[in-house]
């Protein structure tokens, strides 16, 4: 696997980004952070919309900007495709002619992707004699990703391409999103401020603050950090799981779902045996016990786990996170009188209560 | 009113003139625009400010500068002169860079207009959908910006048929050379022939007239609305 080498410095009158990053070309790269963190900025230096004097940027083997040798691929050479926040369709076309507008411009030998199959993908057939002007927003950033596929990127950035979308319409986007990740071997660059809404997507999660890379890694890795819990927004403390379906126990509306060799029970979800699915165990679901009890309960997922890290205490406020290793790492919330009453350490085995499970496809509003 | 009284010669000039001044304007004014509307640079105000200058100047101030540029002394009718052999002053040529001059705000503004609607933005689109600078400026910011070269040409176009005073001062009044509708429509008048001067001014309002109409109609029409 190679990789994607990016340091980049810019400066504007009240604000700075100064990054030095490294993440995989396969997969999905999410870059969150709030506004004003620079992330849009970093997503432009990738593309070479800005040109940071100092830059210096590697994708896979080709030198795409080196500023010590001069070298700045311009935006139009370099095998991108880019999504922006508004769709940014040509008003002067038709939806036909903004999807072949990139295609046309490929050599024939290089096209990896027909008209017909991103039609396909991205569910376009009926719409493209039309106007951008009479679409709706989710189907003009549909057309906007397929405009971009088009161009057979060995590279897709995405600049919060739902941000401008209501909740039904970015429930409308992701399956395609989904899609796109799972049918096509694109690795994709995916600015956000929320994160709930690619909870389903991210596979490494590069965290940006005032300009400037706080954590970078695998998504569960920089989720389950405890100095970074609260970083996100407040319903995303917690981590993200990639699981197997196992089995359907459909009389009492449960599909069992396993991690590791760890197993949950979660809402009946309509998956064959053997898909995968991820799931977001959010902390303040997730309650510690130090045995198994021994009269009978009614917590379907108890996971044997052991204490990780306590995170800081804080006189002000009554609970505290702990990180615990379930197979994965995982955090739970619990208030500090607990964490007294128990006499928790690491290295302590105990259990893990979960009491809800969420889907991450279930975007949530803030 | 008897319409064989009527001179055309004036009317071919004035025709001649204007879409001469107009094709020469979109040549010159479209990088110049392109460049205002996308420039960072702080010296936009300056050149900005001396483009719309014909807007505020006199007639005079501006023909009176010119005269002496153009003259067989000139800044420009002095080389002009000494490597053609003739004259710019009291020339068509000289017409023509008198009313480019004296026009040309009305170019530039509704195209720099134009261009600043569309912004960087669709461009950015067109770059990252494989399109070079030139390609882009073609194929994506070019039709965009139609509404604004019909703006331009229409008002170049009128502008420069109403002209008077700055060809009264740069082109004299020559006879089948430089006399162009609204000089002759004043020399009719001086000499009392007001039925010549009506044929000439009748023509020039139903013709200014049925252009902007003609304009704004099809504006109505246009694809492209950028808010």
């Amino acid at each position: 696997m190679s990789t994607i080498l990016s340091r980049f410095r810019v400066e504007y009158k009240q604000f700075r980004l100064d990054t030095d990053l490294e993440f995989p070309d396969e997969g999905v790269t999410v870059i969150f952070g709030r506004s004003g963190s620079g992330k849009t900025t970093l997503l432009r230096c990738l593309a070479g919309l800005e040109r940071s004097p100092t830059g210096h940027m590697k994708f896979g083997g080709q030198v795409w900007q080196d500023a010590s040798h001069n070298i700045f691929l311009p935006v139009h050479r370099r095998p991108i495709g880019m999504v922006f926040q508004e769709a940014r369709l040509f008003p002067h076309l038709t939806v036909r002619d903004n999807l072949n507008y990139g295609y046309r411009r490929i050599a024939p030998e290089q096209r990896k992707i027909t008209f017909g199959q991103v039609t396909d993908l991205m569910d376009l057939g009926s719409l493209l004699e039309r106007r951008p002007q009479k679409l709706s927003g989710g189907e003009q950033q549909r057309v906007a990703i397929g405009r971009a596929l088009l161009t057979s990127p060995q590279l897709l950035l995405m600049d919060e391409p739902l941000a401008n979308l209501d909740t039904q319409r970015k429930q409308d986007i992701l399956p395609f999103l989904m899609r796109l990740r799972q049918e096509m071997k694109l690795p994709i660059v995916y600015v956000t401020h929320s994160l709930s809404e690619v909870l389903q997507l991210v596979d490494t999660l590069v965290l940006l603050k005032d300009g400037k890379s706080a954590a970078s890694g695998p998504a569960n890795e920089v989720l389950s950090r405890l100095d970074l819990a609260g970083t996100t927004g407040p319903s995303t403390v917690g981590s993200v799981l990639t699981t197997t379906v196992v089995a359907h126990e459909t009389e009492f509306g449960l599909t069992r779902v396993q991690f590791r060799d760890r197993s949950l029970y979660i809402p009946e979800q309509p998956l064959e045996v053997g898909s995968s699915l991820r799931v977001h165990l959010l902390a303040q679901d997730i309650s510690i016990a130090l045995g198994k009890p021994e009269t009978p309960t009614s917590v379907l997922n108890m996971l044997p786990a052991t204490i990780l890290e306590i995170g800081p205490t804080d006189p002000k406020r009554s609970s505290v996170n702990i990180k615990l290793d379930a197979g994965e790492p995982i955090l739970a919330t619990i208030t500090r009188k607990s964490l007294a009453h128990l006499q928790l350490k690491p290295g302590m085995q105990v259990y893990a209560n979960v009491k809800a499970v969420k889907m991450v496809h279930e975007i949530e509003e803030y | 009113m008897d319409p064989s009284i009527m001179d055309w010669q004036p009317v071919w000039i004035t025709l001649k003139l204007a879409a001469t001044t107009v094709s020469v304007l979109l040549l010159i004014g479209t990088p110049i625009a392109w460049w205002l509307a996308h420039t960072p640079s702080r010296a936009r105000v300056w050149v900005e400010a001396v483009v719309a200058l014909p807007l505020v100047l006199p007639p005079t101030v501006l023909g009176f500068y010119l005269l002496i540029a153009l003259g067989a002394n000139g800044v420009i009718g002095g080389p002009f002169q000494s490597v053609t052999g003739s004259s710019l002053a009291f020339s068509f040529a000289g017409l023509v860079i008198a009313s480019t001059l004296y026009s040309f705000p009305f170019v530039v503004q509704p195209l720099q207009g134009a261009f600043e609607a569309s912004g960087r933005t669709y461009l950015e689109a067109a770059w990252s959908l494989r399109a070079s600078k030139w390609d882009a400026f073609l194929s994506v910011a070019s039709p965009m910006a139609v509404r604004g070269y019909l703006t331009a040409i229409v008002l170049g176009f009128a502008h420069t048929l109403g002209e008077f005073g700055v060809v009264l001062m740069v082109g004299g009044n020559i006879p089948g050379k430089t006399k162009v509708m609204s000089i002759a429509i004043y020399d009719h008048v001086e000499a009392l022939e007001y039925s010549q001067a009506h044929w000439l001014s009748v023509g020039l309002l139903l013709f200014s007239f049925a252009v902007l109409l003609m304009v704004y109609a099809f504006n109505r029409r246009l694809p492209v609305h950028i808010a």
